[in-house]
């Protein structure tokens, strides 16, 4: 058992014919993952990868003719705030969004808009979702990964993937891996994926990867001492990062003096969740627990 | 992308906000002239992006045209922060009875605007949720309902606002929020609002930061953006795509991915080497793109090495070290190179590097990299050595 995603979600993907989205769908498919249908408006009727997935031009005709009942998006960011509306008006109650540069003001609607709906966003400006031997939904890249029994949840992608595969190096495999995004508003908080991870039976301890700005790993901190039965790892990126400057991610800046890696790692520290101290030292921690 | 004090303030009166009579000036012959129109007393007002400019000299009361203009004069001369005065902003200068604090700001955790008014007007907010917090009162904002008559009721009376400037306040702050909606701003903030001998409310300061990825919906206000508040660096690597800032060690790094790019910065100071730079190349890195990086990197002075991190998952490392060695053609780099490949088509992408006829230090590790990059960039790294092989 993984937690989001599996070889049962039914998935349909948002911009499917785009290169990004074309792309992706293939490796998504030659990983297992049942993509039931796209949407791109305009190209509804046509074929895509290969002729194996139909395309619709709305998301409500793909969910009436496929049962879809999960979506990822990869369509521009200027487009991307309406494919996740209209991904949620039409009933998917799982969106995971990959586009980055999604204006805040849009994201801020979107949030309150999918709460009413009861819809989940994982994303934007995230590598997705991959349960190894289950699905994988998004980016990331499946070979680095092996089913086991750590949860991975990360801010970041390409760190993730560093992470994932100096894990699975060392023989120890995943639940499910989640890049919630590096925007400053996102749809699923670390807190959210530290539940489902402490209410996964699979799941033994989780792997948590943050970095500079905001305060969601304070706010994971106080989840994991008052909430959680399993271990966690923790690793914070941007110990060197200078204040007020954004490090690549819209959400990684230190403002007004807080945000700070220190700030973070004492976080976690005062809570008794061991801090490594690079990404190869997280294998070793995880070892210790288990 | 941070917005002046003046475009700020003319935004905020767009949408119903008064602010004093002034204008802005770039020469001694403006300012006076300017100095003229006004009448009375002016605040002379360096426009740079910091904060600190009172402290710094850089605001200053002119009670003459005469004297605005020797004022004005001494201004331009300045350098805040390390940032050049180009403009400076004259005013009127208000008959201020009482300072307070208005601003709009995105609370992250509740992902919803949220609008602060403080009593202690004229301070940071940093600075007073420091030492005073009680003093600052806060209202949500959801965003399908907008800003409440009874929300900003509340932050007037949390002030301590006498009742007869509370229409003033609602209007204000309504027209806080619209300029906030209007422009993607991520932070729209008047500090001080004052309140005036005569009895009005004026926006003496103001201060906008626009959300980069809301830009393309004001290519007018995108046009306006301040070149001093980035290096010349920073800049062309913006133009080009990169995320790239610049920082004072030795050892320059080219990273795919945010997050890793950070973490690489980090592991070169925990084996006690300095990062000259953050730089992510990005998905794909395409020749053109890593090249430009490349020269970003090997145009600072203070870089001693060269630290290559690429991760590869969707990103080929073949495709990225053709980058590398395209790069450089172009830049002819004289100083040692590190370099780890991992991930998909690391050996292709090694053996790209191998035959480029530079010889690169190679590591398999993140922390085996970072190590071999701070030894290079003190030049205890002696073999194999790196640069163009002779032949």
């Amino acid at each position: 058992m993984a937690i989001l995603v599996d070889k049962k979600t039914r998935l349909l993907v948002q911009g499917i014919t785009g290169r990004e989205g074309e792309f992706h769908s293939r490796q998504m498919i030659e990983y297992g993952t049942q993509i039931v249908a796209g949407v791109t408006p305009g190209k509804g009727g046509q074929w895509a990868c290969d002729d194996r997935v139909p395309v619709f031009d709305t998301v409500a005709e793909a969910v009436a003719a496929t049962g879809a009942n999960a979506s990822v998006v990869y369509v521009p960011a200027r487009f991307a705030a309406d494919a996740i509306l209209e991904a949620a008006d039409a009933g998917i109650l799982l969106i995971v969004c990959i586009s980055e540069g999604i204006p805040t003001q849009d994201m801020i609607r979107i949030c309150a808009y999918l709460d009413q709906k009861g819809a989940r966003l994982v994303g934007p400006n995230c590598p997705g979702l991959l349960s190894p031997g289950e699905a994988k939904v998004g980016i990331m890249p499946g070979h680095i990964a092996t089913p086991g029994s750590v949860g991975v949840v990360s801010r970041s992608g390409t760190l993730t993937y560093e992470v994932v595969y100096a894990l699975t190096a060392r023989g120890i495999g995943q639940t499910t891996c989640v890049g919630i995004g590096g925007d400053p508003i996102i749809g699923t908080t670390f807190i959210d994926v530290l539940e489902m991870f402490e209410n996964d039976p699979l799941t033994e301890q989780v792997v948590l990867i943050g970095e500079i700005g905001g305060s969601d790993e304070e706010r994971a901190a106080r989840f994991i001492v008052e909430r959680m039965t399993k271990p966690v790892t923790a690793f914070i990126a941007g110990r060197t990062a200078p204040p007020g400057k954004r490090m690549g991610h819209a959400g990684a800046i230190i403002e007004g003096g807080s945000g700070t890696a220190a700030e973070k790692i004492a976080a976690f520290e005062a809570v008794g969740v061991s801090v490594a101290e690079h990404p190869e030292q997280i294998p070793d921690l995880v070892a210790q627990n288990s | 992308m941070k917005l002046h004090e003046y475009q700020s303030k003319r935004l905020f009166a767009a949408h119903g906000v008064p602010i004093p009579g002034g204008d802005v000036a770039t020469t001694l012959q403006e300012a006076r002239r300017i100095a003229e129109e006004l009448g009375g007393p002016v605040v002379v007002k360096s426009q740079v992006l910091v904060g600190g400019r009172g402290k710094a000299g850089g605001i200053r009361l002119a009670q003459t045209p005469d004297e605005a203009e020797k004022v004005a004069g001494e201004i331009l001369r300045l350098e805040i922060k390390g940032l050049p005065v180009r403009k400076v902003l004259l005013d009127e200068a208000a008959d201020i009875q009482q300072e307070i604090y208005l601003g709009i700001v995105v609370d992250r955790a509740a992902r919803r605007p949220v609008m602060m008014a403080s009593s202690e007007g004229g301070v940071e907010i940093e600075e007073v949720a420091r030492t005073n917090p009680e003093a600052i009162k806060k209202v949500t904002i959801d965003p399908f309902l907008g800003l409440r008559g009874y929300q900003t009721l509340t932050l007037a009376k949390g002030i301590g606002l006498a009742g007869e400037y509370r229409r003033a306040f609602d209007r204000i702050a309504r027209g806080l929020y619209a300029a906030f909606l209007a422009y993607d701003a991520s932070l729209a903030e008047i500090n001080p609002l004052v309140v005036t001998a005569g009895g009005d409310l004026l926006a003496v300061d103001g201060k906008m930061v626009l959300d980069d990825n809301g830009l393309f919906r004001h290519p007018d206000l995108a046009e306006k953006r301040d070149l001093d508040e980035e290096t010349l660096a920073e800049r062309q690597a913006r133009e080009a795509g990169l995320s790239y800032v610049q920082l004072d060690g030795q050892i320059g790094c080219m990273v795919n991915g945010a997050g890793l790019a950070m973490a690489t910065m980090d592991i070169i100071k925990h084996f006690g080497g300095a990062p000259a730079n953050f730089l992510d190349i990005g998905g794909g890195a395409k020749a053109e793109r890593v090249a430009t990086a490349l020269s970003l990197i090997l145009a600072d002075p203070e870089v001693g090495a060269v630290l290559f991190n690429i991760f590869g998952g969707i990103t080929r490392c073949d495709e990225v070290a053709r980058g590398i060695v395209s790069a450089f053609e172009e830049v002819k780099p004289t100083i040692p190179l590190v370099a780890r490949l991992v991930g998909t088509n690391e050996t292709e992408g090694r053996a790209i590097l191998e035959s480029s006829g530079y010889r690169l230090i190679t590591a398999t590790t993140l922390a085996g990299a970072a190590q071999k990059a701070v030894a290079a960039a003190r030049g205890e790294l002696a073999a194999p050595r790196p640069g163009l092989v002779e032949g």
